[in-house]
């Protein structure tokens, strides 16, 4: 419907008011939204994969590699898709990069007016920001314009481990692994099968691994995967994001493939 | 020549707003209590997103709402209600009463019925009188008073269950001794633990765990069988009790 009260009454497509009946100021600023549909987003362009986090004795860890894909096309190769917020979260983003550089930069602004302007002593931990996130993608997918993403949104406040999902549909939930995208089909079964009942005692070095394993059968299997990562650690000392490190990978099992090595026959 | 009709005509994929994320909930209602069920498998596809999402809620001493459906719109619903039942108690100083909720959840569901929440309501607990009492509605606030109903995934797996178990329907009674109009507490949970056990067996999105609300009317406490299961109870400010009894099911 239009919303503004000044276009009520009219004829369609009449954008100027002939007889004047309104000062200009007073005009609706849309005035031509019978004329024209507005234009929202319908697909993602420059996309991420893949997100994967877990949650170990200490603490969260959230790893994601460092590509954003243009279609098929590896545009952008060190892309970083982790975003700390505030001092104990940390956001990792797959789907629209675009979209997920809008929520950094809302988020970087929730993040000083609650240091600047509330000065109440409180400060936003990762459930306070993942509830804040779900609010904004479900009001978005309830205006027919998502924010194109999945994230996953991690930290420790108060000795509590957080660490849940959120997307594009404002569709939420928590658990000891996540993973998202393809890593949903492909790493999630591996880091459950590390993980469940051993949240407690995992150490950082085995989470660390258990993600790397995960993040390489996912470069593996994932067309639009790159072997070259970060990972994000959140334990009571605070949050830390790994320098852009290289995935080892072995191809030597392909010369035995049919059809990729030295044919034979 | 290559095709260009992809070029003249764009293929538009419409966004979906929607999701269906699986589950099952159930509820009974007894002549001084009623029992408030559901899974807590969360899914989309053939993909387990989590093990433990409640779809089961308490909101005041003497309501519990259970909600199946799309989880996004599921949790904003509830968290309306929430709210609304809040400034209802600053207002008036009382909870509100079961069935004053129900049109409540009715007017709220209508509101969006040209883009509804794709959300099915089961709300149960103790009317004014201290009777039992189940609410069902729709996605757009059609609703009734039932004594039991099972809505999701498995609904059509439980309900012909509890048409036979709880109405007796297709069952005779023997000769000079008439069905009992209302069951007790300890047979209602077993129908409901097997309603959820059956349904783990059968449909794909029913699993991992079962919580069970149990809201007594005033004046009554659990018979020994049943607190023998050690159900936690709630706080709640005397009078109705509410507890809640928790099951695991198969998670495969």
């Amino acid at each position: 419907m239009d919303h503004f009260p000044t276009n009520w009454g009219r004829p369609k497509y009449d954008n100027f008011d002939t007889s004047a009946t309104y000062p200009l100021h007073n005009r609706g600023q849309n005035q031509s939204t019978t004329s024209g549909a507005t234009q929202h987003t319908q697909q993602p362009i420059v996309t991420g994969t893949s997100v994967l986090a877990i949650k170990f004795k200490d603490g969260i860890m959230i790893a994601a590699d460092t590509l954003a894909s243009y279609g098929s096309l590896a545009r952008f190769k060190g892309v970083q898709r982790l975003h700390p917020v505030g001092d104990y979260t940390v956001v990792g983003a797959s789907g629209d990069m675009s979209d997920f550089q809008y929520l950094q930069h809302i988020l970087d602004g929730l993040v000083i007016s609650e240091e600047t302007t509330a000065q109440d002593g409180h400060t936003l931990g990762p459930a306070e920001i993942h509830e804040y996130l779900s609010q904004v993608m479900y009001a978005r997918r309830s205006k027919m314009n998502p924010l194109w993403n999945s994230l996953l949104v991690g930290g420790v406040k108060d000795g509590q481990r957080f660490l849940a999902y959120v997307d594009l549909l404002g569709v939420t939930y928590s658990a000891s692994t996540l993973a998202t995208g393809y890593g949903a089909y492909i790493a999630q079964p591996l880091l459950r099968k590390a993980v469940e009942g051993r949240e407690n005692t995992l150490t950082e070095p085995e989470a660390r691994a258990i993600l790397e394993n995960a993040l390489r059968v996912l470069f593996y299997r994932d067309a639009r995967s790159i072997n070259q990562y970060q990972i994000a650690t959140i334990t009571a000392n605070g949050a830390e994001i790994s320098a852009s490190l290289k995935l080892e990978t072995s191809w030597g099992f392909a010369e035995g493939i049919r059809g990729y090595g030295a044919q034979t026959q | 020549m290559p095709d260009m009709s992809a070029i003249v005509n764009p293929q538009q994929r419409q966004f979906n707003p929607y999701a269906e994320n699986g589950g099952t909930i159930l509820a009974i209602a007894g002549a001084d209590f009623t029992v408030i069920a559901g899974d807590t498998r969360q899914s989309e596809g053939y993909s387990i997103q989590t093990r433990y999402a409640p779809k089961v809620f308490r909101l005041t001493d003497r309501a519990v709402l259970a909600v199946n459906g799309f989880a996004a719109d599921g949790n904003m619903f509830v968290k309306k209600v929430k709210q609304r039942l809040e400034w209802y108690r600053h207002a008036h100083a009382k909870d509100m009463p079961l069935r004053a909720i129900a049109r409540l959840i009715q007017t709220m569901l209508y509101a969006q019925r040209f883009f509804p929440y794709y959300v099915y309501n089961i709300l149960g607990g103790i009317e004014e009188d201290g009777t039992g009492a189940v609410y069902s509605f729709d996605p757009v606030g059609s609703y009734e008073r039932e004594t039991c109903r099972a809505a999701g995934a498995a609904q059509s797996l439980v309900q012909p269950f509890l048409d036979n178990q709880i109405y007796f329907k297709n069952q005779t009674a023997a000769q000079g001794s008439p069905h009992p109009a209302h069951l007790p507490l300890p047979d209602v949970l077993s129908i409901v633990i097997d309603s959820f056990t059956s349904a783990t067996e059968r449909h794909i999105e029913v699993g991992d765990g079962l919580e069970m609300y149990i809201v007594l009317a005033r004046g009554r406490t659990l018979p020994d069988a049943v607190a023998g299961l050690r159900p936690q109870e709630l706080p709640s400010a005397g009078g109705e009790k509410v507890f809640v009894l928790k099951r695991d099911l198969k998670k495969d």
